[in-house]
């Protein structure tokens, strides 16, 4: 039977020391009528040898398609030594490090990383990660409506131009302490989000506002206009930041005369593998005077009975299993793991390769844009300077064209016409530094046969 | 062992693993407004610096892996390593989350079929794989209680029951959804207090929240009077499944009257914990509850394909609560390991889970310990108090558990659950071998020899591991949460 080392002679031992006739009789406290029968709908037990052939073959059935779509989850180059290391034992198989001494590890470089994470963004404090990013961005609204205690209005400005699942996540995961969230609209023609368009929301003494840089469509925002503008609603300001970007862009600590409040986002960049949507972190970073209502696990530098420095949980008066019913957040794990596998692809970058990623893959996406708008019939379809992302317009519906190119192994971007109709017939695409000349040459050409055959047909 | 100075500490200007740097391209295309002024203070060190270093931070770290791990409520079984293999082929860990599905058959095949097993092993109607850790599962669950009472413009029911001997995360939860909590107390053998409950209960009542076996580790009896009571009262059940380890295969969910369960796919199905992470908290739900689910969740149609399901499918859902599809790598390796176990294995885990706690409690008692709930049978788990000693030689539950790391076990879970005092909730799973609970008891029975004769060597613990004792008041009140750079440059 898998993983039981039992022998025989140990059950029947075992058994004689608890003084019960038999393993069943262990049970007895369950009544009969509870009692489950057999489980026949479940299939019976596979051999390791029989499970990894199937799941070699699940792995292969889809074939390994050649990706342009980033939304929210990017295709970075990850260090072999990243998941080599993160996958150790003592990382992958340890718990929360509640028992601090027996947990040093883990408790140094969760410390490392909230280092990291603070000169990334430029905040004073960063917690041990959340689930995801836009998990994080609820968690950080509830965040602001605490921290302006009674003066808080639970009104939220977030643009438009933030990705849709994170809006959706957001007001799933805050309706109901009575956070309402406004939505302002984005320019037509840049896809940016003004400080007129915020105006007009005519939302009255917002709690917070957030701004997204880059936005969902690439676009790189005012960030100082807007910032300054939230400020003086009396709102805080909450930004969602991609964390590559900020290798080379201003930190949001630095934006505007005063600097974002809190800072959140998808550290799934940061050294974890697309993997079908998860499981990614989400990071939250937020000014000193803030900290008490951050969420989450935080990792504090103290010393030892003998004054030797250490590393300890602190703050746990926030968290649930302290504070029950009044804590900051019913959440008690964080993504550990996935944390490990950024702080090392973190230092394994450092600061120059990082901004090469983040640069290579703005260039990159002025390469495919470029190529890909040569062809007759798809323009670019918004102004605003970018990251590496951006949207474009074909003039036909774009559903059946990355049909097509997905028959051809490529994954062309994603179709945003659906979420976004005012923009037509638009498609958000994405090539990081992973995606080469050939890579893009190979795109062009696809999409031009598709665009030509569909014409001629 | 040594002290491992920060990465920081190693970092050196125009170090770096540069294997692993792209190529430099012509400068910045950001607007000049936008540009950094300087660069973020990340570590430049060599790649074997880095491996060097993460390596021997990896080696002060307690695991399964490596030590023995009874910690209460949390299930540190073996996390078998084809589970983290298989879910690791390039084949998965490429696929991007908004790739076409006619791209994502396969790993929408293995996340069909563990939706299918859970739903059969827990006795409910279907499944939603999205939460992404047990707290939100629980908040997915509540969520959904709340949707449910909505949709039928019941509006009064405001709150939530939840028994003393909770997790923490129950009330936190129910205050995340606006709900108001009540709580109710346990009787002395560790079941509900029935009295209590019916008192509690009334056209306020939006659920009940319950473990079973409870946190105290024992099997709450009257489960079925327990769900009638609450359904007539027109509440809903909500099933913690923090302990499913312990009846896996023996009684489910579902047939005990619950509307809602949550899955701690990594304790009960051997995902690994990480460090504190990530989860995944599959949800189940009966039939009434079912339209409210929580979106993504993995359909098959009639030609055998299977697809996303959304809000056209099920446009009562509570929505969306992740930015994709939940942890879903881990579902991956809760898959192989459902697979792996198949149907004679799930019972079997919670028989040994059973059997080696009972084993375990029995063996403490033989040695003179005091168990909290005497004469009950454990669950997967039990409950040791050490009040008697703490009285005879102020020996705490934290002297012990800090001893217990230089004898190389991990502590039981300490101070939880909070009605017992000086408690150690001690839980082995199925996958330890005799000998370690063995040699775990002769520890125990060790370290309470020591304090009889040097209680002042056993506070002191631990004395062999990476630090001592920790300052933790200092930790709190000196916040220190991120290198200081000048500090270190000015000393």
């Amino acid at each position: 039977m898998p993983f039981v080392p039992h022998t025989e002679k140990d059950i029947q031992e075992m058994l004689s020391v608890i003084g019960a006739p038999s393993v069943d009789a262990l049970f007895d406290e369950i009544p009969e009528h509870l009692r489950c029968k057999k489980l026949d709908a479940i299939p019976s037990s596979a051999p390791e040898m029989e499970i990894t052939r199937v799941m070699h073959e699940r792995a292969a059935a889809d074939g390994i398609a050649l990706n342009f779509i980033g939304a929210g989850a990017y295709e970075h180059h990850i260090p072999a030594a990243v998941w080599e290391i993160t996958t150790r034992g003592e990382f992958y198989s340890a718990y929360t490090p509640y028992q601090a001494e027996a947990s040093q590890g883990t408790l140094q470089l969760l410390y490392e990383f909230q280092t990291m994470m603070c000169e990334l963004t430029g905040m004073e404090i960063s917690n041990a990660s959340l689930y995801d990013g836009a998990s994080s961005l609820a968690e950080a609204l509830l965040m602001a409506v605490r921290s302006l205690g009674r003066k808080a209005s639970g009104r939220v400005l977030l643009p438009r131009a933030l990705h849709p699942y994170y809006r959706q996540v957001a007001a799933n995961l805050t309706h109901a302490q009575g956070v309402t969230l406004h939505e302002v609209d984005f320019e037509a023609g840049t896809g940016l989000t003004t400080v007129a368009a915020a105006e007009r929301a005519g939302v009255e003494a917002p709690t917070a506002v957030v701004i997204s840089q880059p936005n969902f469509f690439g676009g790189l925002e005012d960030v100082d206009a807007l910032t300054d503008w939230a400020h003086a609603q009396g709102a805080l300001v909450i930004a969602v930041v991609n964390p590559t970007l900020l290798a080379v862009h201003r930190p949001p600590s630095e934006w505007g005369s005063k600097g974002a409040d809190i800072v959140v986002g998808e550290g799934q960049p940061l050294g974890a593998p697309l993997s079908s949507g998860g499981p990614y972190f989400g990071f939250l970073c937020c000014s000193k005077q803030y900290v008490r209502q951050m969420p989450g696990r935080i990792v504090g530098r103290t010393l030892d009975l003998d004054g030797k420095p250490g590393y300890t949980l602190t703050l746990q008066a926030r968290e649930q299993h302290i504070r029950r019913s009044k804590a900051t957040s019913n959440i008690c794990t964080n993504q550990g793991l996935l944390v490990t596998a950024a702080t090392i692809y973190m230092s394994l970058l450092g600061p120059e390769g990082l901004s090469r990623v983040a640069n290579a893959s703005m260039a990159n996406t002025r390469k495919l844009r470029d190529a890909l708008t040569a062809l007759p019939g798809v323009t670019a379809a918004l102004s605003a300077p970018f990251f590496h992302e951006t949207v474009l317009t074909l003039d036909r519906k774009v559903a059946p064209v990355l049909e097509r190119l997905s028959d051809e192994g490529i994954v062309g971007g994603l179709d945003i016409s659906g979420m976004y109709p005012e923009l037509g017939n638009a498609l958000l695409v994405c090539a990081t530094e992973t995606r080469t000349d050939a890579d893009i040459a190979r795109y062009k050409q696809a999409l031009g046969e598709v665009l030509a055959r569909a014409k001629a047909a | 062992m040594s002290t491992e100075p920060l990465i920081f500490q190693n970092s050196r200007d125009g170090r770096g693993a540069k294997a692993q740097w792209p190529a430099a391209t012509d400068g910045n295309a950001l607007p000049d407004s936008l540009v950094r002024k300087q660069p973020p203070r990340l570590p430049q060190t060599g790649e074997l610096q880095t491996v060097r270093h993460y390596t021997r931070l990896s080696q002060k770290n307690f695991s399964i892996d490596t030590h023995f791990y009874p910690l209460g409520s949390c299930t540190m079984k073996y996390n078998p390593r084809a589970c983290n293999t298989l879910a690791m082929l390039p084949g998965f860990l490429m696929r991007h989350p908004l790739a076409p599905v006619s791209r994502s058959q396969g790993v929408l095949a293995c996340l069909h079929e563990l939706q299918d097993m859970l739903r059969h092993v827990t006795g409910m109607h279907a499944v939603s794989l999205t939460p992404m850790a047990g707290a939100q599962g629980e908040f997915t669950g509540v969520a959904m209680i709340r949707a449910y009472h909505k949709a039928r413009g019941d509006e009064g029911r405001t709150e939530i029951i939840v028994p003393d001997a909770a997790h923490g995360t129950n009330p936190a939860t129910a205050t995340m959804l606006g709900f108001d909590v009540r709580e109710i107390p346990t009787r002395e053998d560790g079941d509900v207090d029935f009295e209590a409950l019916k008192e509690a209960l009334g056209p306020q009542t939006a659920g009940i929240m319950l473990t079973n076996p409870s946190t105290l580790g024992v099997f709450e009896r009257r489960i079925k009077e327990i769900a009638d009571l609450v359904h007539e009262a027109g509440g809903l059940l909500y099933y913690d499944g923090a302990n499913l380890n312990a009846i896996l295969g023996k009684t489910r969910p579902g047939d005990m009257g619950f509307d809602v369960i949550h899955m701690n796919l990594h304790k009960t199905f051997s995902t690994p914990h990480g460090g504190g992470g990530p989860g995944a908290g599959a949800v189940g739900v009966s039939e009434r509850l079912a339209p409210f689910m929580p979106i993504p969740v993995v359909g098959q149609a009639d030609d055998g394909s299977y697809r996303w399901l959304d809000e056209q499918d099920l446009p009562q859902s509570i929505g969306r609560l992740s930015t994709f599809m939940g942890n879903a790598g881990v579902l991956l390796r809760a898959y192989v390991y459902a697979r792996l176990l198949g149907r004679e294995g799930m019972e079997r885990v919670a028989e040994f889970a059973t059997l080696n706690a009972n084993y375990l409690m029995a063996r403490m008692k033989e040695k003179g310990f005091d168990l909290a709930f005497d004469g009950r049978r454990a669950s997967h788990e039990f409950i040791v108090t050490l009040k008697r000693q703490k009285q005879e030689l102020t020996l705490t539950a934290s002297d012990v558990a800090k001893r217990l790391l230089d004898y190389g076990f991990h502590a039981p879970t300490v101070y939880f659950p909070l009605l017992v005092p000086e408690c150690l909730l001690i839980e082995p799973t199925e996958t330890e071998d005799r000998e370690s609970l063995d040699a775990f008891v002769e520890a125990m029975a060790s370290i309470w020899e020591e304090a009889k004769t040097d209680i002042e060597h056993v506070k002191g613990a631990p004395w062999d591991l990476p630090v001592r004792r920790l300052d933790e008041t200092r930790a709190a009140r000196q916040l220190d949460v991120r290198y200081d750079f000048n500090g270190e440059a000015a000393a």
